[in-house]
């Protein structure tokens, strides 16, 4: 079981290696889009320092939405998911593991990124620490949440804009409290409350996504 | 030990097969036939658990599949249509990661062996650089290291190989079968296998 997950994480990651190109895409479509929003509404620093957190999530959570799509599309394409399907570990654990591989290539590079973005901004550099850790624990979140759209969208037409319509909804409450820990952070108090929130949804996701991700792959391969 | 009994599909509204019952034993042979779209390929993902029947059922050893579930994947071999290969990786590092996923770990001398019987490049050529014959070969090289589970289900096996891969797969097979392995299978071509036991199963 352990070894099939080492195995599914070390095939992801060799893949994304070998060619880099999506999770650059992911990583770029991030960086323009928060870098837009200074062109767009003006170099007020005040105005830029108020909206920084959430446009910074959101940027974050397109960009994770992006190659999303691909997650399992990949695999059911070639044939690898029949095997993985068949496999003796458990679904749900194989799942696990490629969200996680998925999120070392395109969350976790995000989180790194974000305080290079926070400086377009303006922000506070005492808030970097606090924004990257929202984002730290709540890109994987997104990931487990994902990647049951991705698995239930698995082979549809026009799977791409279901999945956003799908997922997007989910993300809300990820989104608020991400945010809400900077915003929280940049008034002077303590983002504490927040962060655990968002550390409690990354356990419940851990915990129970796996699980519905195999089921949804059982379905939409029939 | 492996048993269908009264299988039905439908694809849409048009009934593939029905009433279909058959039973495989060790050391036989069955070769599924029929014309494109009579239901081969659905039948063998109806055996392997990948798909549901519509009405019947499939038992290994007396157990219906759906309960066992990975442990009856434990005594399975199933190679589909698609190769299974990622296009970024050798065929050495699909091969390994493919036998580590059934839970039957190969060292990589082993793993080099099988590339090597079915004349694939050892070097770490990544599987897109291959032909599509190579790839098919690089997805049966996985039968070189598959004799310790009882059952194979090979989907067009022959499909896009040269004579002397489609030889050796031939061998494998009634290598398996003689050991007293069951092997089901689909083909368009006659295949000559040394089975003691070869049925055809007509379907369509």
């Amino acid at each position: 079981m352990i070894a099939a997950a080492r195995t599914i994480l070390a095939r992801d990651l060799r893949v994304v290696l070998r060619r880099p190109g999506d999770a650059a895409t992911a990583l770029l479509f991030f960086v323009i889009v928060a870098s837009l929003f200074p062109l767009g509404i003006g170099a007020e620093p005040n105005l830029l320092r108020t909206v920084a957190p959430g446009v910074i999530w959101v940027a974050a959570l397109l960009a994770s939405m992006l190659s999303l799509a691909r997650l399992f599309a990949a695999d059911h394409a070639d044939g690898t998911l029949e095997q993985m399907l068949l496999g003796v570990a458990p679904l749900g654990v194989i799942a696990a593991a490629k969200v996680l591989a998925h999120w070392l290539v395109s969350g976790l590079p995000l989180v790194a990124i974000a305080p290079l973005i926070a400086l377009q901004y303006d922000l506070a550099p005492e808030l970097y620490g606090t924004l990257a850790l929202s984002l730290l624990l709540g890109t994987p979140v997104l990931g487990f949440i994902g990647a049951i759209g991705a698995a239930l969208t698995l082979g549809l037409r026009g799977a791409g804009v279901l999945l956003a319509l799908l997922v997007l909804p989910l993300y809300v409450p990820v989104l608020i409290i991400g945010a809400g820990s900077v915003e929280m952070a940049a008034a002077g108090l303590a983002p504490d409350g927040q962060l655990l929130l968002l550390a409690a949804l990354l356990v419940v996701s851990a915990a129970f996504a796996p699980w519905a991700i195999a089921t949804a792959l059982r379905i939409s391969t029939e | 030990m492996l048993e269908a009994s009264q299988l039905a599909c439908r694809r849409g509204a048009r009934p593939l097969f029905r009433d279909l019952s058959f039973a495989l034993a060790p050391g036989e042979l069955l070769r599924v036939a029929g014309e494109n779209g009579s239901g081969k390929t659905t039948l063998l993902k109806i055996l392997c658990g990948l798909l549901d029947p519509d009405a019947g059922e499939v038992r290994w050893q007396g157990q219906p599949i759906r309960a066992l579930r990975e442990e009856y994947s434990r005594h399975l071999v199933f190679l589909g249509h698609a190769p299974a290969v990622k296009d970024e990786l050798s065929a050495a590092e699909n091969l390994s990661i493919a036998c580590t996923l059934a839970g039957c770990p190969a060292s990589a001398q082993a793993v080099q062996e099988a590339l090597a019987r079915y004349r694939l490049p050892e070097d770490s050529v990544p599987v897109r650089r291959l032909s599509q014959g190579q790839r098919r070969r690089a997805a049966l090289a996985r039968l070189m290291l598959s004799a310790h589970a009882p059952l194979w289900l090979l989907d067009e096996p022959f499909a896009a190989l040269d004579a002397a891969a489609a030889r050796l797969t031939e061998e494998l097979i009634a290598r398996h079968v003689a050991a007293g392995g069951a092997v089901a299978y689909t083909t368009h071509q006659e295949a000559s296998i040394d089975a003691a036991v070869r049925r055809v199963l007509e379907l369509g």
